[in-house]
């Protein structure tokens, strides 16, 4: 059952709380710079089949900035 | 194939940027009062009255009838509220120089009459709005403006622990401390506003929940080392942990 992150750039600050959060260890600072001028959080593409889904990045986030989204098989 | 998405914030949280320093953990106590609300399906019934620091704007974040009471005045304006509204949920949102330094009267004479209303207080050690003076929270030893040398026993007196006094009067139905440092003890944290509402629903009494937060900004630290600070140095200092339970103490 594969999972995602989605990062809402606008409103990510760059406090890495999420970073330090994920089990996987897949969330990092990327070197992009939203509006308000914070280098917003990422999961880099070739790491996001390591998500679990467990949304522990979105329970520490301040910013309401991640929707986590899992994949099920239709009954 | 269908996908879910598991994050729900709920819709009384305004879908909208605040104003929070980066790591500030205030939008976190935020969203656990709005998912408490939520889960109850009382935010129609819920007047919010917020208090004077960087939370001065939380009708920004929460689509609730808000009162915005003078600084440190907020239990006294949610006596008013609540016994004018009975029928309504009623709440205070407070930081700790608000609560515990010019709002001591008034807080401890709310939670002592017992007051149908609950208190969600942040506790981040420092005066945050006004840019990072010693609040009565601020730990021995801890650097701020006004204590730049860092707090002094002799001088200063020791941190109050809040928790601990409120849990003490009379009128204290749930009195319990918190932090959202750790995906644990936000789930935690979340149980605890919950309860404290439910408390209020059921006419039990005053109910009171503490959360230790953080003010990186102030305490001139990155947002993930504030984080660390709070497990660190302040849940040593300030204990998680239920200081008062009457429906525990009934049941026994
Ligand atoms: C009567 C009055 N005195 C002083 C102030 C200045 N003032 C504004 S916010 C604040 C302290 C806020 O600190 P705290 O309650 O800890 O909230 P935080 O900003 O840390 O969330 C003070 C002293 C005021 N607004 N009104
Ligand atoms: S959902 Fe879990 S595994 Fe996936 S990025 Fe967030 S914290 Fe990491
Ligand atoms: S916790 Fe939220 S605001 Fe902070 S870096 Fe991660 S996504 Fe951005
Ligand atoms: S000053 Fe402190 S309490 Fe205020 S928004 Fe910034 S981090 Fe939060």
């Amino acid at each position: 059952m594969p999972s995602r992150v989605q990062f809402r750039e606008d409103r990510c600050k760059g406090c890495l709380l999420c970073v330090q959060a994920c089990p996987s260890g897949i969330i990092q600072q990327s070197s992009r710079f939203n509006q308000q001028g914070y280098k917003v959080a990422e999961v880099p593409a070739e790491r996001m089949a390591e998500c679990k889904g467990c949304a522990f990045c979105a329970i520490m986030c301040p910013d309401f900035a991640i929707h986590v989204f899992k994949t099920k098989e239709a009954a | 194939m269908q996908e879910i998405r598991v994050t729900n914030y709920p819709e009384v949280l305004v879908d909208r940027p605040t104003h929070y320093c980066p790591g500030c953990q205030h939008g976190i106590a935020h969203r656990l009062v709005a998912e408490a609300l939520t889960d109850l399906g009382v935010v129609d019934k819920t007047i919010a009255v917020s208090s004077i620091g960087c939370s001065v704007f939380l009708y920004n974040y929460l689509n609730l009838d808000t009162v915005e009471a003078p600084h440190g005045r907020a239990p006294a304006v949610a006596t008013g509220v609540k016994r004018a509204r009975p029928d309504a949920v009623v709440f205070t949102y407070q930081g700790d120089g608000d609560l515990a330094s010019i709002g001591m009267a008034e807080i401890m004479h709310c939670a002592n009459r017992g007051e149908r209303v609950t208190v969600i207080f942040v506790n981040n050690t420092v005066y945050g709005m006004t840019g990072g003076q010693m609040a009565p929270t601020t730990l021995v030893g801890q650097k701020t403006t006004t204590c730049p040398g860092g707090r002094c026993l002799e001088r200063e007196g020791a941190p109050i622990r809040m928790s601990e006094i409120i849990a003490s009067l009379g009128g204290t139905a749930y009195c319990e401390r918190v932090a959202v440092n750790t995906v644990k003890n936000v789930l935690g944290a979340k149980k605890a506003i919950r309860k404290a509402f439910q408390y209020q629903l059921d006419g039990k009494g005053f109910s009171f929940v503490e959360v230790l937060s953080t003010c990186p900004t102030n305490w001139r630290m990155t947002p993930v080392a504030a984080n660390e600070r709070v497990a660190s140095e302040m849940i040593p200092y300030f204990p998680l942990g239920t200081f008062k339970d009457i429906a525990a103490t009934e049941g026994a």
